[in-house]
């Protein structure tokens, strides 16, 4: 069984998805915990059954689907893609059992389960048809979720949504023909595998077309300034879970991809475009943390520090060195983590008082004690404070980038830290001073349902900021191996020099290369 | 005195006629049976239909068989040629004649099936398409064209209502233009090769070098004005709509694959030759063709209030997608043709059924036509599986994997990223995603809106038992594509490349 797992985390959901619809709708609710509860212990085991000392694939599947084109049916998991597996089923878990949503809560469930099909898909695929196929089809049930039990400008935005993803994607998905293309041309063979694409060694003309090509698709997802504009309308008119779903997992594609594709596919165009991207990367970080001061509405101030903290994602990885893209990929399940939890926060309170406009709140620390705390740490959390999980990620991107320019990685740490205003003011408008509101003088404190959804996640922002060590040492091994491709590949000098060596040193690179 | 001509029976290969005979045969045994008796049930003529349709597809396998083993088949002086895109484009048109007939069998009574005439010259219409590709002669093509072309229009028009017979009148009119069109063609062709067989042509202008370019390309205007009105290309294309509109819903679903394909076969033995020698005018037309046409009628196709104008629109713009692949010419592009095809009939035909079943008598009140996006709304509260199921040949005309459409999609876009067409493989993923809006529009109505007061009554008013299990196969053609796409692939490839294209 175990030697199947990637299939059976795949197919459970989608499959218990369709047994769902026989279940009555008072029940509902237990079966989803239920399921989504299963589908968390196999991720577990998943991790449990993986080996942290090999850096390549591990749980690999193959079965050919259309081998006449190259088409193969091919999953596996390294360090990278298993933490952000576990994040997936986690959330899933994690959003269903606080969900407080009343409306036809069937279709939800059911929607949530089959999302959960195509998340875990998306980071298991090593085909880059069936990456494509779980990447597209996941637009569906967040469409569905965000039209059906959104804010009032709901449909607007979930079509805004699935067009801008849809369009980055049909660009991706003629890179991805020809990417294959050029596999067919240099080996006589048609294969849409990632594995053998890392082995083709493309002119630097191409692989810049080819970024590009790609590029366009991931950075839709990310979402990337100036691509980013889809996301504010999507969170502000999602239901709770909608956003929980959305900001935790769903981004996370973007930046995985980058990681999964562009990066070894393509090592000379990355250096090549490394300072243009971190460059958008450092505007994403500055304007979204200035627009998210701006804001009047809670869930908008968290929805564009979620995009700001996707701009620190992105230099990291950009910083092509084993520090930065470790980094990055921690700061993925990080930023999954905090970000996710605000959201469920804003959620709680959304549910209570039915707005989400801060002035309508102040002193709430005062009425609910218990919820101001978590509120607090997360928030803490999200503006990097040390031991907390986001610290461990933040400081590694940035460690990454020094390397590669001092300038801008100094501008990057301070706009980073002036970040924390807006977090920090919002908290301040929303949690101190007096009562001013007759409404919220009767706020209740949290309830079990809540607890049970946001103490794990605080629990985990926590111990992984304390003690990063266990999920941290996986990812560095498959990034490693992931830098040592891209060295061996890179053709130009500057990509030569840019991206290092690791071969003949396993250890931790010195530090003091950097001053 | 003349010598009396002595041709031997077994030279004429009659075989080869044994596909189009069967459905001819069908079509008299049908008149007869209602010389003999008349006033029977409709369901008779549907079961009738259904054999000889069968026992047609019967003939075409067997045909597959004969080809792998001894390619291609002459006969009758060599007018038919049944090469592998014969019977492959036959194939296609008989599996979807197939799908299309019990959709006869509705709940409610419709005029036109009260008649036996009507499957008559449904099974007449067959045999005229399977005529036309099974030839490269120019005048039995002219011939099967006219025959099916005629066949339909009556069959719009048997639909009764002052729209159809608008529709029928029009798509007459256009059609006897594009024939006149398709006939001066052919006469310029003749006139400077001699010949009416599309092969010997090309032979012909090959060893003269094209020094009647002038003629040729005179000729070849004439004849992308003929299989425009056919294919519906922007500017020809003007008659789809309202005909559509005009025609039941079942019928339109019919019109938007059978014809087409027809069409396209033809277009794929006139047209590829020339763009194959460099006929540089003749690519640059085919190429903007087909661009336009799928980025025009996609447009239009965003504005439209009535769902079923709004497939025809979208039909418009998967066949030029698909010309695309005889702009394209390369064996695989040419695959990707009869791929996109099959599986285009199969999602096509399960939408255009959904209409079918969803149709009501008269018009709706305060509504202009039978199938408003408004009519749709809510639909996942009053008819879960309903909804589901349009959702599904949504999403597949849309490509989203991994459902049907998708895999042709990505084929097709595939073929001409390998032939070095990037700026046409770019358009066609970009045409895709404006299609994505109008697709997604129904989508909204029905998962996202509350449902209209007064409409449920509406909703699978038309279903019967046969319609339904339509709109089953459909789905499951649909959903699992994606196992279907490598044998698919395999026999087709084999099927082109011998063909020589």
């Amino acid at each position: 069984m175990i030697d199947h797992i990637l299939t059976l985390l795949i197919f459970f959901p989608a499959l218990a998805a369709m047994l769902g619809f026989v279940v009555t709708k008072d029940s509902m609710r237990a079966y989803g915990i239920a399921v989504a509860f299963i589908e968390f212990v196999l991720s577990l085991w998943l991790w449990y059954a993986y080996d942290p000392m090999i850096s390549g694939m591990q749980f690999m599947e193959s079965m050919p689907l259309i081998p006449a084109f190259g088409i193969n049916y091919l999953l596996g998991v390294d360090g990278i893609s298993l933490f952000i597996i576990i994040l997936s089923t986690f959330f899933t878990l994690i959003g269903i059992a606080s969900l407080t949503e009343t409306r036809r809560l069937k279709d939800l469930i059911i929607t949530l389960l089959f999302l959960e099909m195509t998340m875990v898909g998306v980071f298991a695929a090593l085909d880059a048809i069936v990456f494509y196929v779980f990447w597209e089809l996941s637009l569906v049930p967040m469409l569905y979720i965000i039209g059906a039990w959104g804010g009032p400008l709901r449909i607007y935005a979930s079509i805004k949504f699935f067009l801008y993803t849809f369009t980055g994607s049909l660009v991706m998905l003629v890179g991805m023909l020809f990417m294959a293309y050029f596999y067919y041309q240099a080996t006589g063979q048609w294969s849409f595998s990632i594995l053998e694409w890392y082995r083709l060694i493309l002119p630097e003309n191409f692989q810049l077309w080819l970024f590009a090509a790609f590029f366009l698709g991931f950075a839709i997802k990310v979402p990337m300034f100036p691509f980013h504009t889809w996301l504010p309308y999507a969170h502000g008119q999602a239901p709770t879970i909608g956003s929980v779903i959305l900001a935790a997992i769903l981004l996370k594609m973007g930046t995985y991809a980058f990681v999964r594709f562009s990066l070894p596919l393509f090592p000379d165009a990355s250096v090549f475009f490394m300072f243009p991207i971190a460059i958008i990367a450092i505007i994403m970080i500055i304007y979204t943390a200035m627009v998210a001061y701006a804001q009047e509405d809670i869930k908008q101030v968290v929805a564009y520090s979620s995009v700001s903290h996707m701009g620190v994602i992105i230099l990291g990885t950009f910083a092509l060195n084993v520090e930065g893209v470790s980094g990055s990929v921690f700061l993925m399940l990080a930023h999954g983590v905090v970000s996710g939890a605000l959201f469920l926060l804003v959620g709680v309170i959304y549910d209570r008082r039915h707005t989400k406009m801060m002035s309508e709140f102040g002193g709430l620390a005062s009425v609910m004690p218990r919820y101001a705390t978590i509120f607090g740490i997360m928030m803490m959390a999200s503006v990097g404070l040390p031991l907390t999980i986001n610290f461990v990620g933040e400081f590694l991107c940035l460690l990454g980038f020094y390397k590669q320019s001092h300038m801008l990685t100094l501008t990057a740490g301070v706009a980073i830290i002036v970040g924390a205003i807006y977090m920090l003011s919002a908290y301040k408008k929303m949690f101190f001073g007096a009562v001013t509101n007759e409404k919220n003088k009767n706020l209740k404190d949290l309830n079990r349902t809540e607890y049970l959804g946001l103490i794990p996640l605080v629990i985990v922002a926590i111990w992984l900021g304390v003690y990063p060590k266990p999920v941290l040492e996986p990812i560095n091994n498959s990034v490693e191996s992931v830098i040592q491709l891209m060295h061996d590949k890179a053709q130009s000098p500057e990509a030569k020099a840019r991206i290092p060596d690791l071969s003949g040193k396993n250890e931790i690179i010195p530090m003091q290369e950097a001053h | 005195m003349l010598e009396p001509i002595n041709v031997s029976l077994a030279s004429l290969n009659l075989a080869t006629l044994a596909p189009m005979l069967i459905a001819i045969v069908g079509a008299l045994a049908i008149l007869v049976i209602d010389m003999v008796k008349g006033g029977l049930h409709k369901s008779l003529y549907v079961m009738i239909s259904l054999l000889f349709l069968l026992l047609d597809l019967g003939a075409l396998v067997d045909f597959a068989g004969v080809f792998l083993k001894n390619g291609t088949v002459l006969g009758f002086f060599d007018v038919m040629l049944m090469d592998g895109i014969a019977i492959l484009s036959q194939i296609i048109i008989v599996v979807g004649s197939m799908l299309f007939i019990p959709l006869a069998l509705t709940s409610k009574r419709f005029h036109e099936y009260n008649y036996p005439e009507y499957f008559a010259l449904f099974l007449f219409m067959i045999a005229g398409f399977q005529f036309m590709v099974a030839t490269d002669n120019l005048i039995l093509i002219f011939v099967g064209l006219e025959t099916a072309s005629l066949a339909l229009y009556t069959l719009i028009a048997l639909h009764n209502r002052s729209k159809s017979f608008e529709a029928a009148v029009k798509y007459f009119t256009m059609g006897a233009l594009a024939a006149g069109f398709y006939a001066f063609g052919s006469m310029i062709l003749y006139a400077i090769s001699g010949s009416v067989e599309i092969n010997q042509i090309a032979t012909v202008l090959a060893e003269d070098h094209y020094s009647n370019i002038g003629y040729v390309l005179v000729s070849m205007a004439f004849m992308i004005a003929a299989f425009g009105f056919k294919l519906s290309m922007v500017p020809f294309h003007t008659w789809t709509p309202d005909v559509y509109e005009g025609s039941s819903a079942a019928l339109a679903g019919y019109m938007s694959i059978v014809p087409k394909i027809a069409a396209f076969v033809v277009a794929m033995r006139l047209f590829e030759f020339l763009v194959h020698s460099g006929v540089v005018w003749l690519q640059v037309i085919l190429y903007i063709g087909v661009v336009v046409t799928m980025t025009a009628s996609n447009i239009w196709a965003l504005v439209q209030t009535d769902v079923k104008r709004m497939l025809a629109y979208s039909s418009i713009s998967h066949a030029g997608f698909v010309m695309a692949a005889i702009l394209i010419g390369t064996t695989q592009a040419n695959t990707g043709l009869f791929l996109y095809w099959a599986l285009f009939s199969f999602t096509n035909l399960g939408a255009f059924t959904m209409l079918w079943v969803n149709r009501q008598k008269n018009l709706l009140p305060g509504q202009s036509s039978d199938h408003p996006y408004e009519k749709f709304s809510g639909m996942i509260k009053t008819m879960p599986m309903g909804a589901v199921m349009m959702a599904l040949f949504m999403l597949s005309l849309a490509g989203i994997p991994p459902f049907g459409l998708f895999w042709g999609k990505m084929y097709m876009i595939g073929s001409a990223v390998s032939a070095g067409y990037t700026v046409l493989a770019l358009i066609m993923a970009l045409n895709s995603a404006i299609a994505g809006y109008y697709y997604l529009k129904l989508i909204v109505f029905m998962f996202m809106k509350e449902p209209m007061v007064g409409y449920e009554k509406f909703y699978f008013m038309n279903a019967s038992l046969s319609l339904k299990t339509i709109i089953g196969i459909a789905a499951v053609g649909t959903i699992f594509a994606v196992f279907a796409v490598n044998p698919l692939l395999e026999v087709i490839t084999l099927f082109v490349y011998n063909s020589g294209y």
